[in-house]
Order: structure tokens, then C-alpha cells, then sequence
């Protein structure tokens, strides 16, 4: 059943999406001025995956961004001030300058999970932090996203794997930008829709069209709901296309330009203007006030983040470990009475259904020695 | 009062944690119906059901990536690598992802990997090996290798209460081998704290683990020959408890670190440091070591008898170094 925004929620998502890309665009000169140490991953083109999908969670739903989803923080409450000061390792930023790019979460109030570099790592994560709301009663979902290239690392398929025996109320979007740096989609995988994956876990897969926001939101908001209802992992592949390098070094040569092309006549910001437009859900007035607002708080943002001043070079020394800053309580939703004995009590056995799809008597047929033929 | 084994008192520490507190899970391979491959949950499965006593996929990264994201929301998981070996299959998982969380993002994880390690039964080079230094090496984490029962009990429930990942390494020689009586009271080991197991005056063994044991039975050998050796359990080897060990050796002048694991890379070489950045003009002679080889752990058992240290070759060391 596909769900569509109301006219709050449409305006909602492409103040979003105008915001990322704006943002990025800002990231972009900021990095050309040389104020950006490291590298700078973008997701022009992109963003309608990273907004429409994170735009599907509920308040206390748990999310965890690849480096390409800035969108996603945006709409999960983090501010530009937030994703610059983090580029310009500012005392400030969300890690205090500790990490750089989209590195950083919000465990308290935003409910998000910070990623490394190491790609798939957060899927299994994502399955434990699933599973642990499962079993605090919370009734949540975890969302993660992966690329098309880290879809081929091992966590990727151990982490679905635990998810999908757990039944843990996870999605996971693959984001399919086409290229893992350099290299094609189609030197990655030899199948061609990466969804597809998800039959051999034993779990739904689709494939959806990532450069249309109401697409992906709608595709998101289904899965959110069949997770949430206990109906376990859904995998959601999301075709696009990243329309810059790997990073801001990268001038991606190796892509013919007219996949650049193709891609840019879909892009997902132009097409989703059209479809406001075109169903009458704004005005030009509406829009320049969207456009404005945006202006406006890039401006702010960026004048606090050069504003702010480095960290303190002591710092480095800080925070290896955690000592009396343990903040995390569990929040129980059900009684605890449930996991303490003598309720928790079960009989150690697992209960064989189908004896593994074959009689016993058909079983013993298979392994006893075939006749050879001389 | 009964004797208790290591492997017992483990079990006691896990079944103590999970009655007081019913944010601790535990999530490994065949630990539930089957108790785990060496029993050490035998019957926690029964008692706390399949939400708190987890049968997993044969997937270490899995393992150790749901029990950080469990962590996040206010779990505090206690996962088994079936032999620690094992935790070189998510190795990154442990140390770019768990190891670096709190420094990074502020985020601690609070969750503890266990498993039987270390040689000696003849387990061949992928159930025998020491690989705790790895660890050591790695900021963020704590690294736990206890000898004794009664510290395999205090320290685990140390590690489970702890805000920070801990890698608790059990000696899989010990934990049938080793046996005490266990006070009826509850009671704690701190993380980060050696303990001397043997006084002495004329010689500091700085060790941890199995050598304890062969080191105290060369310690009361050469007691036989005028040599008052100190033995120093480490017991815990990140954070290293400089204290102890510099105290130790002030006081007796001579130091030999024995461990289990390999020889490069090896603990040893962090104290011989440490002791000569500290403690040099303390010294009456060289800082002497004795290790295994510098090999994977052989599997047949006279070429494992070669590769392990013993009491013997323990024994030896000290008359050399008592020379000086």
C-alpha cells in the first residue's frame, strides 16, 4: 500500500532536499577555499534516498548514516552548523573535532548511530540495535543505508544474515549509485539487481526508482511499518547515480559522460520541483520563501562555524576511555519481569519442524551410497 | 565449602550478573541449547530464556556489531567468540568500530568478549593462540587474562559492570585445572589491578594467565635453592598496572616477564620499556624474558611442548639472571 504526503510533509521534504543539496554545494566551495581538511564525499544526485527514507522513521526509530547521508541527519534534526563545524574540525562539531565528514550521532535524543569508514559495519550494528528495541519493548526500527560497493563486504552479508534469522525489524537501504569509486556496479556484483540478495536471506527485496523522493519515501514508509509489525528485515535497493567523484579529488574521468547525462535529466531535486509545480502543491512565492529560508540558515550556520575556534590541541589526550560517562539507560517498555526467572524459563531444545524439507526416510535415501557404474 | 573451577566460576559471574541486572544478554555460537563448546553457560539458556542467551550464525562480525548497537540502547551484552581465535574474523568490528566509538563520538560501549584462549591441549594453531596484544595495541579497549578462579569471577563481573568494551581472555588450560573455594559473599575484582602471588626478594616475575601457575612452581623450586623469586599476576593488561610492577622490581632490582604468548610484540617488551624508562637505575641486570616461540602454536604434542614455556625453562632464566 503506498502512502502519499500530505501538502506540510511534501514542502517538508524538499526543503530537505534543497538544503542538502545547498549545503553540499556550500561544502564544495568551502573545500576549494581549502577550509576543509580530509576529504569531502558528496551525494549529488543522491539525496532524495538519504531525505525520503529517513523522513519514514518515527521519533523514537534509530538510524545510522553512511558518509553520503547528510540529508538523512538534516531531516533527523541535525543542523548545517553541525555537518561544517564537523568538516572544519571545530571545537564545536558534534565530535569536538575528534572526527571529521558525516562521522558523528545523537544516541540520546536523535536516536542516531554514528558510521565509520569501514563499510557494512553498521549493518550489523544496526541488526543489534534492532534487536535490543525488540527486546526492551520499544516497538522501534533501525534504518541503515549501504552503497552499491559496500554491499560487497562481509559484514553487509553477516549482518543481514543475523537480521533475517532474528526476524529484527530492520531496513536497509542499498543506495546504487552505480560506481564504488571507481569501480562499475557491474565489477562489484554479478547480478544486476543487488536487491535480489535479499531471497537468499530469506527476506523481502525491492527495487526502487532512488532519484524520485516520493518513491523512496513511500517504499521506506512500508518497509518502516511491516519491520515495525514484526514482519523482520526488508532490503531496499535504490537505483541512482552519484554525480560527482568518489570525493571532491576525484574528477571521475572513468564515467562516460553520457551516463552523467542520462542521470542529470533525472535529476531528483528538478524532478521533484516539477511535480510540485505540476500538482499545484506550491507557488513561486512558496518556493522563493523555501529557497529564502534555506539561504538564510546556511548563512548563519557558516558564519558560526568560522566563528568557531579549534579544539584544544590537549584534547587528542581525552576520552579514550569512558569513565563515570555512562549516561545510557535502558528504556524498558515492558515489564522486566518477563526476562527475570522464573518467567524467562524455557526448555533448552529446538523444536525441528520439517526435519529440514525432507522425510527422515528421504533423508537417509539421499546419503546412502549411489551405485556406481563402471 | 566445595572447590570451584575457573570454568564454574565464570558461569557463576555471568548467572550473578544476569539475575542483578536484566539489561545483560549474552550472543555467541551454540551458547544456549548447547551451553557453549566448553559448557561455560550450561544452563543459562533454561533459566533466562532465548531473549537473553542468543544462538548466533556462525558470524563474528555480526556477533560483535549487534552487541555494540545493543549497547547503544542500554544493553549490556556479553558476547563469546567459541575460541577467542576467532575474534580475528571481526577483527575490524572490534577495533575501528567498538574500540574507537567513545573518543570519537562519545559514545561508550559497554560490553564484554570472551572466550577460551591460550595452548596447551593440543588445540593446533587456530584453538590455541594468545592473540591479546593485537588488543593491547588498540586505545579504548580493556584486556583482561585472569589465573585464578577467584579473579576469573571478580574481574568478569567487573568487565560486564564496566563502561567500556572489555576483552576477557579465559585460559582454556585453567578452566578445569584450577579450582578454590569461593567466598558465599558477593565480591569484585577491579579492572587494572596486578596482584602479587608470591613475595620475594631477590627477583621480580612479572606474568599473567597460565605462566602464573609455571611460575610459581619454578618460584617454589628455586625457593629450594636460596632464591626468594616475586611473582606479579598481571591480571589485567590494558590498562597496565604500572604500579605494581615498578614497585616490585625497585624492590628486588631484577625483572623476568614470562608469557604465553609469542615473543615479538609480545607484553614483554611494553614492561622491559617501561621498567627501563622508570625504573633503570633500580636494575641489577639485563630484563630477561621467557616466551613462546616465535611461531603459529603447533598442534602435535611434543612440537607444542617446545613451542610453550614451562617451569623448567622459567626455573633456568632466574639462575641466569640471579648470576648478576
Amino acid at each position: 500500500m503506498s502512502a502519499s504526503p500530505t501538502r506540510e510533509q511534501a514542502l517538508d521534504l524538499y526543503y530537505y532536499l534543497r538544503l542538502n543539496r545547498s549545503l553540499e554545494e556550500l561544502l564544495a566551495r568551502l573545500f576549494k577555499q581549502d577550509k576543509i581538511g580530509g576529504g569531502l564525499y558528496g551525494s549529488r544526485g543522491q539525496e532524495a534516498i538519504s531525505v525520503g527514507a529517513a523522513y519514514a522513521l518515527g521519533p523514537d526509530d534509530w538510524m545510522a548514516p553512511m558518509v553520503r547521508n547528510i540529508g538523512a541527519l538534516l531531516v533527523r534534526g541535525f543542523r548545517p552548523r553541525d555537518v561544517l563545524t564537523q568538516h572544519m574540525g571545530r571545537i564545536t562539531s558534534p565530535t569536538q573535532g575528534k572526527d571529521g565528514t558525516s562521522h558523528f550521532g545523537d544516541l540520546a535524543v536523535r536516536h542516531v548511530i554514528a558510521p565509520i569508514s569501514m563499510l557494512g559495519d553498521l549493518i550489523p550494528v544496526m541488526t543489534g540495535a534492532a534487536m535490543a528495541g525488540r527486546y526492551l519493548g520499544q516497538k522501534i526500527v533501525a534504518m541503515t543505508w549501504i552503497g552499491d560497493g559496500g554491499s560487497s563486504t562481509g559484514a553487509f552479508h553477516e549482518g543481514l544474515n543475523f537480521a533475517a534469522v532474528q526476524k529484527a525489524p530492520l531496513v536497509l537501504v542499498i543506495e546504487n549509485n552505480q560506481w564504488a569509486y571507481s569501480t562499475p556496479v557491474s565489477r562489484q556484483a554479478a547480478i544486476r539487481d543487488l536487491a535480489g540478495r535479499a531471497r537468499a536471506y530469506g527476506i523481502e527485496g525491492q527495487v526502487i526508482d532512488g532519484n524520485d523522493i516520493l518513491e523512496v519515501w513511500s517504499a521506506a514508509h512500508a518497509a518502516v511499518e511491516q519491520a515495525r509489525e514484526g514482519g523482520g528485515p526488508v532490503l531496499i535497493e535504490a537505483k541512482t547515480m552519484r554525480m560527482t567523484g568518489h570525493a571532491q579529488h576525484d574528477a571521475a574521468e572513468y564515467v562516460p559522460r553520457e551516463m552523467f547525462e542520462y542521470w542529470k535529466a533525472r535529476d531528483p531535486l528538478e524532478r521533484y520541483e516539477k511535480h510540485l509545480t505540476e500538482n499545484r502543491l506550491w507557488d513561486e512565492k512558496t518556493k522563493a520563501e523555501v529557497d529564502a529560508r534555506v539561504e538564510r540558515e546556511l548563512a548563519e550556520d557558516l558564519a558560526f562555524a568560522e566563528n568557531s575556534p579549534f579544539p584544544p590541541a590537549e584534547l587528542a589526550e581525552q576520552g579514550v576511555y569512558c569513565e563515570g560517562c555512562h549516561t545510557i539507560e535502558a528504556n524498558w517498555r515492558r515489564p522486566k519481569e518477563e526476562v527475570m526467572p522464573p518467567k524467562s524459563s524455557v526448555t533448552a531444545a529446538w523444536t525441528v519442524t520439517d526435519f529440514g524439507n525432507v522425510t527422515p526416510r528421504d533423508q537417509a535415501q539421499d546419503q546412502a551410497p549411489k551405485k556406481v557404474r563402471r | 565449602m566445595p572447590l570451584v573451577t575457573y570454568l564454574e566460576a565464570i558461569r557463576q559471574a555471568l548467572l550473578e550478573e544476569m539475575n542483578r541486572d536484566p539489561s545483560v544478554v549474552l550472543l555467541g555460537e551454540d551458547i544456549g541449547v548447547y551451553g557453549g563448546a566448553f559448557k561455560v553457560t550450561a544452563g543459562l539458556l533454561e533459566r533466562f530464556g532465548w531473549e537473553r542467551v542468543i544462538d548466533t550464525p556462525i558470524s563474528e562480525t555480526a556477533i560483535i556489531g549487534a552487541a555494540a548497537g545493543m549497547s547503544y540502547l542500554g544493553l549490556r551484552p556479553v558476547a563469546e567468540m567459541q575460541f577467542i581465535d576467532f575474534i580475528a574474523c571481526a577483527f575490524n568490528q572490534v577495533t575501528n568500530y567498538v574500540a574507537k566509538s567513545h573518543y570519537l563520538r562519545g559514545a561508550p560501549i559497554p560490553m564484554v568478549i570472551r572466550g577460551p584462549a591460550g595452548g596447551g591441549v593440543h588445540g593446533g594453531a587456530f584453538h590455541s593462540a594468545n592473540p591479546e596484544m593485537y588488543f593491547v595495541h588498540t586505545p579504548g579497549l580493556k584486556v583482561v587474562y585472569p589465573s585464578t578462579a577467584y579473579d576469573a569471577k571478580g574481574l568478569l563481573k567487573s568487565a560486564i559492570r564496566d563502561n567500556n568494551p572489555v576483552l576477557f581472555f579465559e585460559h582454556k588450560l585453567l578452566y578445569r585445572r584450577v579450582k578454590e573455594e569461593l567466598p558465599e559473599e558477593e565480591y569484585l575484582v577491579p579492572l587494572g589491578k596486578a596482584v602479587i602471588r608470591r613475595p620475594g626478594r631477590d627477583l621480580t616475575i612479572v606474568t599473567y594467565a597460565a605462566m602464573v601457575h609455571a611460575s610459581l612452581e619454578a618460584a617454589a623450586q628455586l625457593a629450594g635453592e636460596g632464591l626468594e623469586v616475586e611473582v606479579v599476576d598481571l591480571r589485567t593488561l590494558l590498562p597496565l598496572d604500572r604500579e605494581t610492577v615498578l614497585e616490585s622490581v625497585r624492590r628486588t632490582s631484577k625483572l623476568l616477564v614470562v608469557h604465553e604468548d609469542t615473543r615479538t610484540g609480545g607484553i614483554a617488551g611494553e614492561i622491559a620499556a617501561l621498567v627501563s624508562e622508570a625504573a633503570f637505575d633500580d636494575l641489577d641486570g639485563p630484563i630477561r624474558r621467557v616466551t613462546s616461540l616465535d611461531t603459529p602454536v603447533p598442534f602435535s604434542p611434543p612440537l607444542e611442548a617446545h613451542f610453550l614455556p614451562n617451569a623448567a625453562r622459567i626455573a633456568a632464566a632466574v639462575r641466569d639472571l640471579a648470576k648478576y
